[in-house]
């Protein structure tokens, strides 16, 4: 048998954006809702970042990533909104029916008169990135390394570099030092970091850890392990430059080199979005967040769920 | 003492494995690593070829044509994703098309069934994305693609089941012939003896031969280079598309996977060793620039993988299948189209088995089915039920192929566990997707560690050696301060 349960808003993702959104609804006078949250906690990627920075200007103070997120959850402990953890979204329709599957929750079928989409967004992974050279293990990307040593309590190797600048990368060039180990350089393509400036400062330069731009990485060498990595200057087109080549010792690739939004549910759905735009190509499904694009601060990912929340009870209310 | 033993887990020696279980025969196989399918069978085109590409009369235009048929009845048996999706060649001029007319001709020489030569009109209307270029076509529709690692380790898990030992992470370091067979050492220590034993060690099969025979042929490895994309990239061709073949192979292909991605690829370059399977930027490029030819849309930015394999070329062109002294039997040089020819190759085999006057009984009761749960491949209605009868299915652990913890828990049941995270990923899918294992990865680490009663740092990305993790996180500053130069 399959249960059938039917809500006003069903938001996919309990992160920031996913909370922010349900939490906007039921200010705005939704009373079932429902977030669906595939971790065993609410909170998404925010609960490994245990640095500080997040906060400035949503709450004028500087809280670290679960301290945010908790401010969030406590805020929907508070509310009558459900909540699903350790539950997956299969899929969802463009007539709002939401498909999901969890452990305790079993197969569910449930239809909404609005859905939220917050789903976040994924590291560009080594493929994408088209490095050649052999594939030991070694090559982690920055957010996988974030989770090993924040939330496991494990080191994914000793001896780092880092591909990229983005933020993830620049925190985790810092974190890496210090619980230890050795980070030889981080790697940048473009002329400028990817990342805040405020990271490449307290990450980078307050730890003596060179910053390597316009360069690339050419070759990574090992069998079992990563034993070595080759660096090699651009050029203006970001053709590596003969000659230039430097080689690293290391055991580990961390890779920082970009994220994107998973909106995977709603091409599934053929469902479209238009750049930066909430409302999606289906009356009453919105998304929001790193979903959404990408954002440097959690501050404006709340920000712009609420309007994707406020959005969604105005779709109920008119309904 | 074994009536036969079997050097190598690849698809050769998987399907030789399976072939032999059919009788009441004490078989073993030994494999190096430690896993199935970790050679050449791991990296490579995952296509059943035709065989209208060898040149009649040879033994891969036999065997391969022989084991179209026997492929597509096993992988139906044995639950191996596979699609008989059909292959063309591509004429890209006009000069072109007299090299398609040849394989044409060869297909009918060869026996290769169905085979028709198709106008320009006729490939744009069945594949829209190839290149305006295109002049003509041979469309052979028998062609088909599969799971490579999973077609192995199906052949490899009924063989089990049907009373065959495979002992992993057991390299042959010396054989010496006896008065009954022959007697293997594995690992410079243990001991095996077996009266027929077989080369099926792949890249390796020279080495083994020279530890029992004359030497007479050298593996020469040949690397292909490819590219793996994304499914959004999966519906860009919907047959597989060769360039027309010259002196370095079948050329640049472009194919849908079973699983839905696009693969591109391969080169063809001298690896450096056996092991060699780096990839180098040049020849990626090159291999992007060709496929480019036949079909120019493809979208690289959807690229998701590469890697590359290497094929175990000898100075022989064909196959070297024989017994190359009393009772020793080599499956050397299986190049392409050798998991194409894998079943047939295995036929033979065991009839070269039976002349050595070992005698094939078949067995009263043969096991020759195979099933596993694919959740993501289920009905709404059918989801319900694995669930409520199994919560653990109802677990996602991999987003991207929304595969669940039970579909990972019922791999480590199975008769070959995986004993990695990307055996895991082999076997389940586990990882295989557009994240590339970013999120699935620390969830299948500790599922295997806690089923092996294993630390996390013991858990291996894939074979011997390759570990994930390299300590607590507290435990390496306090211990390895002193190795770390500041």
């Amino acid at each position: 048998m399959i249960q059938h349960t039917h809500y006003q808003l069903i938001v996919v993702g309990g992160g920031p954006a996913g909370m922010a959104a349900a939490l906007a609804a039921w200010d705005e006078g939704l009373t079932r809702i429902l977030v669906v949250e595939r971790d065993f906690m609410l909170g998404g990627i925010l609960n490994q970042c245990i640095h500080t920075g997040f906060g400035i200007e949503y709450f004028e103070e500087v809280l670290t990533g679960p301290e945010y997120a908790w401010r969030f959850v406590s805020m929907v402990h508070d509310t009558d909104i459900e909540v699903l953890t350790d539950t997956m979204v299969l899929s969802v329709s463009e007539d709002k029916t939401v498909h999901l599957a969890g452990k305790k929750a079993g197969f569910l079928v449930l239809t909404a008169d609005s859905v939220v989409m917050a789903t976040g967004c994924r590291e560009r992974a080594r493929g994408a990135l088209g490095i050649a050279g052999t594939r030991p293990a070694g090559v982690i990307t920055a957010g996988t390394a974030q989770r090993y040593v924040n939330i496991e309590g494990y080191m994914p190797g000793t001896r780092f570099v880092i591909i990229g600048s983005g933020d993830v990368g620049l925190i985790m060039a810092r974190r890496m030092t210090l619980e230890g180990a050795k980070v030889l350089c981080v790697v940048e393509i473009l002329p400028r970091p990817g990342g805040l400036l405020r990271n490449v400062v307290q990450c980078l330069y307050d730890f003596e850890i060179p910053l390597l731009l316009s360069h690339t990485v050419t070759d990574i060498r090992g069998r079992e392990r990563v034993e070595e990595v080759i660096v090699s200057q651009v050029d203006g087109n970001r053709n590596a430059i003969p000659g230039t080549e430097q080689s690293f010792s290391c055991d580990t690739v961390l890779l920082s080199a970009g994220l994107i939004p998973e909106n995977e549910l709603l091409n599934a759905a053929g469902i479209g979005i238009e750049s930066s735009k909430i409302q999606t190509s289906a009356p009453g499904i919105f998304v929001c967040g790193n979903a959404l694009q990408v954002h440097d601060i959690v501050d404006n990912v709340t920000l712009e769920a609420q309007r994707a929340g406020i959005e969604a009870a105005n779709f109920v209310g008119c309904l | 003492m074994f009536d036969v033993a079997i050097i190598g887990a690849g698809i050769v020696g998987a399907a030789t494995a399976y072939e032999l279980s059919r009788y009441n025969l004490n078989v073993v196989v030994l494999e190096r690593e430690n896993d199935v399918a970790l050679g050449a069978t791991k990296a490579n085109s995952a296509v059943i070829h035709a065989g209208y590409d060898p040149s009649p009369g040879t033994l891969m235009a036999k065997l391969d044509v022989k084991s179209v048929a026997i492929t597509k009845e096993l992988c139906a048996k044995l639950d191996v994703p596979h699609k008989q999706c059909g292959a063309m060649v591509l004429a890209l001029s006009d000069e072109e098309v007299e090299i398609v007319e040849f394989l044409y001709n060869q297909a009918l020489e060869n026996g290769v069934k169905d085979t028709h030569i198709l106008s320009k009109e006729e490939v744009l209307h069945l594949e829209p994305n190839v290149s305006r270029d295109v002049a003509a076509a041979l469309h052979a529709p028998t062609a088909m693609i599969v799971d490579p690692w999973e077609y192995t380790l199906a052949l490899a898990e009924t063989a089990m089941r049907n009373g065959v030992e495979i002992r992993f992470e057991t390299e042959v370091t010396g054989i010496t012939s006896t008065e009954r067979g022959y007697k293997i050492t594995v690992n410079a220590a243990e001991t095996v003896e077996t009266r027929i034993l077989i080369n099926a060690a792949g890249l390796y099969a020279d080495d083994i031969h020279n530890m029992v025979a004359k030497p007479d042929f050298t593996i020469s490895p040949a690397k292909g280079e490819y590219w793996l994309l994304d499914k959004s990239e999966g519906a860009r061709v919907s047959c597989v598309l060769f360039q027309c073949p010259s002196k370095a192979g079948k050329g640049v292909l472009v194919t849908p996977t079973v699983h839905g991605n696009l693969l591109v690829g391969p080169g063809n370059i001298p690896a450096m060793d056996k092991d060699d399977v780096s990839t180098t930027a040049d020849e990626l490029k090159y291999v992007r620039d060709t496929a480019k030819k036949s079909v120019p849309e493809i979208d690289f930015s959807a690229v998701i993988r590469s890697f590359s394999g290497n094929r175990a070329q000898t100075e022989h062109s064909d196959f070297i299948i024989r017994e190359a002294a009393p009772g020793f039997i080599d499956l050397a040089g299986i190049k392409s189209p050798g998991l194409s020819s894998a079943p047939a190759i295995a036929k033979m085999a065991a009839t070269m088995i039976s002349d050595c006057g070992v005698e094939l009984q078949e067995k009263e009761s043969f096991i020759d089915s195979r099933r596993r749960i694919r959740f993501n491949t289920l009905s709404p209605e059918q989801k319900a039920a694995l669930i409520e009868s199994d919560p653990l299915y109802g677990r996602v652990i991999c987003r991207c192929e929304t595969v669940t913890e039970g579909e990972i828990r019922d791999a480590l049941l199975s008769p070959i566990p995986p004993r990695s995270v990307d055996a895991v990923k082999r076997r389940t899918n586990a990882g295989m997707g557009r994240c590339q294992g970013g999120f699935c990865g620390p969830r299948v680490l500790e599922i295997l560690a806690k089923h092996y009663g294993i630390d996390r740092v013991d858990v291996l990305q894939d074979r011997a050696g390759t570990f994930v993790l390299t300590s607590k996180t507290k435990e390496f500053a306090t211990t390895t301060t002193d190795k770390v130069s500041f």
